[in-house]
């Protein structure tokens, strides 16, 4: 079981919360009857298939498409592949609610000292943010200026919505779902695939995380997590090397064995699919951990950086994606201990989308691709001694070659807060979504997102 | 759900029911009580009866069982799993040596209350486990039941009534209105269908899990009133009901209510003939101011309840169908009995059928407390919770109001999951090819590995090909030469790996 890190400085909610999710991820079900009123994750009761995607040379979990064999999903991927090239949205969570005064800090903000005495930024610390004078990138998003500088972020500034609320749970599942509505079954991303997508090709939808992401869940079409590599490695006790692989492929030798009984023979089947699947190779890398593929440039070492290497050589293959959901490395729920943990998981994230975004140019599918990066809400301007709780208005980041590159909504200022002392938003993430949905995924939002019509969708796409 | 019979299995029909995930939508609704109720959504079309008769046959004829088989070595190892959870070692010795007619009798009528054999079962630090608090813990908790009861038949009848009357917790999100109804479910296991019927429709849990608690006589919810017929007693598109009888059953089961307090849930559950619809209905063309208890004695006394019942009973315990004479002997002697539970199954487990060599996969958690039993090993972690999840049975978390589905139990996620299941198992039970206090032999053959193997397995039966298979496993996978150092590691090594190929098998896991 995924459990998140840094847990010691997380409030026992996110904690809570996340195991939960994998818990309810693991079965397949729904959430532990724990938490009356608690949301429960787009996509809770889907059930899960290993599939390999042979042409693919893909090992993954399906959800969804329960009637169709794998031969058909196989000629689902084969034909999506065929087809031109579609954009590909990439969906970077950051998860427990992500500080935004400590990735652009409002170093000129005349309250900005007093609000955060122990956590403020030196003045002449990171870069510059030349959008508003009043705003410093810190320097663990050095990554992000970088690429502001060249024009290829759009920032949101304070990101939010209206009655802000203030459980990681529930925040999270709206921005999930693409709306305020707790009982909402499937995601944003979901939605779009159901009405946009293949009945038969699970790459369209597809999560880094292992898991299924309740941003992809759908209700119609098929998505699909890729199969971690630990989730299918086989321990068997007191089996070491040299005796392990001969044991494993006796499982194939075993599933291979003639029988005219039906049901022994199904029980067969599955053992020669085990040792099907347990062979392939994940993408990101071999059963020693080193990549499968080369990367044009140099990536850091961290579990995103290597995912988001994959997914530029999964882009490079023409394998047909179209939303892919990842999250990031590291917890953003820093209640305590902000000054010592918060930069360094801010700096891995950053300094892979920058690797990211440098391997796209240099295989020359930057134009194709677009990360939308958001946390399920920012933090309260007041610190609390050693970190901060939670807030309302955060930060999102729209990057890529062809994000629009000019900062959506202004810095609201620390003068004036909302009623809960929180950052005031000055953009809404439905607003996002519909502006991404009708600017790069060439949809028109009002199938998608409830109530697209009243929100007036910034330019965060160029045109 | 077994999947015997496919004109009892609306295949489909049940994947897209909102069952079991509508918690926060049904207490909204009990707070409103809306005016207009919202139908339930069945994918379903009405089909009209067919012309030949249905599957099963209401009336299949005359017929009577044939004789027993004797009681070998590999019929006693049938019976103990397909009746139990698997022998221990020295059971099978002990059920030949007892002979069939006495152990059927003794697993179909045990006497007195269940004894718990071993240890108590705690969570991984030896604490005792809370079933109505801990999530996973009412899994646990069951799961020792079926690894330490010494009336294994009860637990295993206790298994296929939550399959036959599904009710997930997913739902009902109560652990101790679940274990409430799991010991109704315990108590009428072998005892008449009639008093189990009258209690599952009256049970708290299944008052909540298909809306008995919304269905009044101004608002009449067909929930339950239709899995009673299609699911219970009756079967879908044989002919047995109209749409009409589900209207009108509904609304004689109206009149229960329960009170919700928030933080605390459903409590107070009641009969209040204030919400009973007391007026006129026609249900299978009888007419009258029926109520619930009618409601189930009109269902029972349907023409086409018994076919329904044995077949669907036959079908947990032989996947190939009854013939029309087994079936119309089980119907005489169910009907004959007033629907008693034990004289089917114990007239079950004595038919050649039952014994002929074709396989079913185990459930998932029949396969779990098995591998306990053989191992003598109580439950001491809860990883099996999660483990059982992963292989696709979660105790008290069934798919949907059908059940499980019998015929999925395996794919490459679930094959995975049970052999996570074995490694977890055999904990202690595994070799340590490094230890330094006991040593394994440095010159046991390939065949001696296999033998051992599978004594250590209490000799379970395999088929000629896989214990080929193992045979050529152990003479291929040491590498050759070994140094000095390397001949007793590996040998280990070896006997652990055979092992596992031995509870991985087909063989194993489906017989």
């Amino acid at each position: 079981m995924r459990t998140p890190r840094n847990t010691a400085n997380c409030c026992r909610d996110f904690t809570r919360t996340e195991l939960f999710r994998q818990a309810s991820a693991q079965a397949g079900r729904g959430l532990p009857p724990i938490e009356p009123g608690m949301p429960a994750p787009a996509g809770t009761g889907l059930n899960r298939r290993s599939f390999l995607a042979r042409g693919a040379g893909l090992a993954l979990s399906v959800y969804g498409a329960q009637r169709l064999g794998f031969r058909a999903l196989e000629e689902g991927v084969a034909a999506a592949a065929a087809a031109p090239p579609q954009p590909v949205l990439v969906s970077l969570f950051l998860p427990g609610g992500c500080d935004g005064m400590s990735v652009l800090a409002p170093v000129g903000d005349p309250a900005y000292a007093s609000l955060r005495p122990t956590l403020k930024l030196d003045p002449s610390a990171g870069t510059a943010f030349l959008e508003d004078a009043r705003l410093r990138w810190s320097p663990a998003a050095a990554g992000l200026s970088t690429l502001h500088g060249e024009g290829k972020i759009t920032v949101f500034p304070a990101i939010g919505y209206d009655h802000p609320d203030q459980s990681h749970f529930t925040s999270r599942h709206f921005w999930e779902v693409g709306a305020l509505d707790t009982t909402a079954r499937f995601g944003w991303m979901g939605r779009y695939l159901d009405l946009a997508g293949s009945e038969a090709n699970p790459l369209q939808g597809l999560s880094l995380n292992g898991d299924l992401s309740p941003a992809l869940a759908a209700s119609r079409v098929p998505v699909a997590a890729i199969e971690k590599p630990e989730d299918y490695s086989f321990w068997i006790r007191g089996v070491d090397d040299p005796v392990l692989e001969p044991t494993l492929e006796a499982f194939g030798a075993l599933g291979n064995l003639p029988t005219s009984d039906a049901v022994r023979a199904g029980a067969r089947q599955v053992a020669t699919e085990v040792d099907t699947v347990r062979r392939s190779l994940a993408p990101f890398a071999t059963s020693d951990g080193s990549p499968s593929y080369k990367s044009p440039v140099t990536y850091p070492d961290s579990d995103l950086a290597k995912k988001l290497a994959g997914l530029a050589a999964m882009l490079d293959a023409g394998l047909p994606l179209r939303c892919v959901a990842v999250d990031a490395d590291g917890a953003f729920d820093t209640h305590s201990n902000q000054a010592s943990g918060l930069p360094a998981d801010l700096q891995t994230v950053c300094d892979a989308v920058l690797a990211f975004q440098r391997d796209v140019e240099a295989r020359g599918i930057a134009d194709r691709v677009l990360i939308t990066m958001w946390s399920e809400f920012g933090r309260r301007p007041q610190e609390n001694g050693s970190g901060t709780d939670h807030g309302a208005g955060g930060t999102a980041f729209v990057v890529g070659s062809r994000a629009q590159g000019q900062m959506v909504g202004e810095f609201p200022g620390l003068a004036q807060l909302d009623p809960e002392d929180n950052l005031r938003s000055t953009s809404d993430f439905r607003a996002l979504y519909c502006a991404l949905l009708e600017q790069w995924l060439q949809f028109d939002p009002s199938g998608v997102i409830p109530g697209a019509g009243s929100f007036s969708p910034p330019a965060v796409v160029k045109s | 759900m077994p999947q015997l019979l496919p004109s009892l299995t609306p295949k489909g029909a049940k994947k897209s029911d909102p069952h079991g995930r509508r918690k926060n939508a049904a207490r909204k609704h009990h707070k409103k009580r809306k005016k207009h109720h919202k139908k339930r959504h069945h994918v379903k079309h009405h089909v009209p009866p067919p012309s030949v008769p249905p599957r099963p046959n209401p009336n299949p004829g005359g017929g009577s069982l044939p004789p027993a088989p004797d009681l070998d070595h590999r019929n006693a190892e049938r019976l103990l799993w397909r009746a139990g959870f698997g022998p221990r070692p020295g059971d099978l010795d002990a059920v030949v040596a007892t002979g069939l007619d006495a152990t059927v009798k003794s697993l179909v009528y045990p006497s007195g209350s269940a004894t718990l054999n071993g240890p108590q079962p705690t969570d991984d630090d030896g604490n005792a486990l809370a079933p109505a608090d801990a999530w996973g813990h009412d899994h646990l908790w069951w799961l020792d039941r079926m690894v330490r009861s010494d009336q294994q038949l009860v637990e295993r009848m206790t298994l296929i009534w939550h399959d036959w009357f599904a009710t997930s917790n997913d739902k009902v999100s109560d652990q101790q209105l679940m274990l409430n109804q799991n010991a109704t479910f315990r108590a009428n296991a072998l005892g008449s269908f009639k008093d189990l019927l009258t209690a599952v429709t009256t049970d708290p849990a299944m008052l909540i899990w298909l809306d008995g608690i919304e269905n009044t006589r101004w608002d009449p919810n067909e929930n339950y009133g239709r899995e009673v017929m299609e699911l219970f007693t009756l079967g879908a598109d044989r002919g047995a009901y109209t749409e009409q009888d589900v209207r009108e059953l509904a609304r004689a089961l109206t009149g229960w209510r329960a009170d919700w307090t928030d933080g605390v849930g459903y409590g107070n559950f009641r009969f209040d003939p204030d919400w009973h619809d007391a007026t006129s209905k026609t249900i299978f063309g009888q007419t009258g101011n029926f109520d619930w208890q009618d409601a189930v004695r009109l269902c029972l006394a349907n023409p086409f309840h018994a076919s329904f019942f044995v077949t669907k009973l036959w079908g947990y315990f032989v996947p190939t169908p009854p013939d029309s004479a087994t079936q119309a002997a089980l119907q005489k002697l169910y009907l004959d009995s007033g629907y008693g539970i034990a004289p089917v199954v114990g007239a079950i487990l004595r038919h050649p059928d039952f014994y002929a060599d074709r396989a079913l996969v185990k459930p998932p958690v029949v396969y779990n407390a098995g591998l306990l039993r053989l191992l003598r090993r109580g439950v001491d972690t809860t990883a099996w919770a999660w483990l059982g999840s992963q292989a696709g049975q979660q105790l008290f978390y069934p798919p949907n109001v059908s059940g499980w589905d019998y015929s999925m139990w395996l794919d490459t996620s679930t094959w995975k999951a049970r052999s996570d299941i074995v490694t977890y198992a055999v904990r202690d039970a595994a070799i340590d090819p490094w230890s330094n206090s006991t040593h394994y032999s440095t010159t046991e053959s390939p065949t001696d590995a296999v033998a051992a193997a599978l004594a250590f397995l209490s000799g379970p039966t395999l088929t000629d090909e896989t214990r080929k298979a193992l045979g050529d496993f152990s003479g291929s996978c040491l590498p050759s030469p070994m140094a000095d150092w390397e001949q007793s590691p590996y040998r280990a090594m070896r006997q652990n790996a055979l092992r596992h190929l031995v509870l991985t098998s087909s063989d194993w896991q489906a017989n």
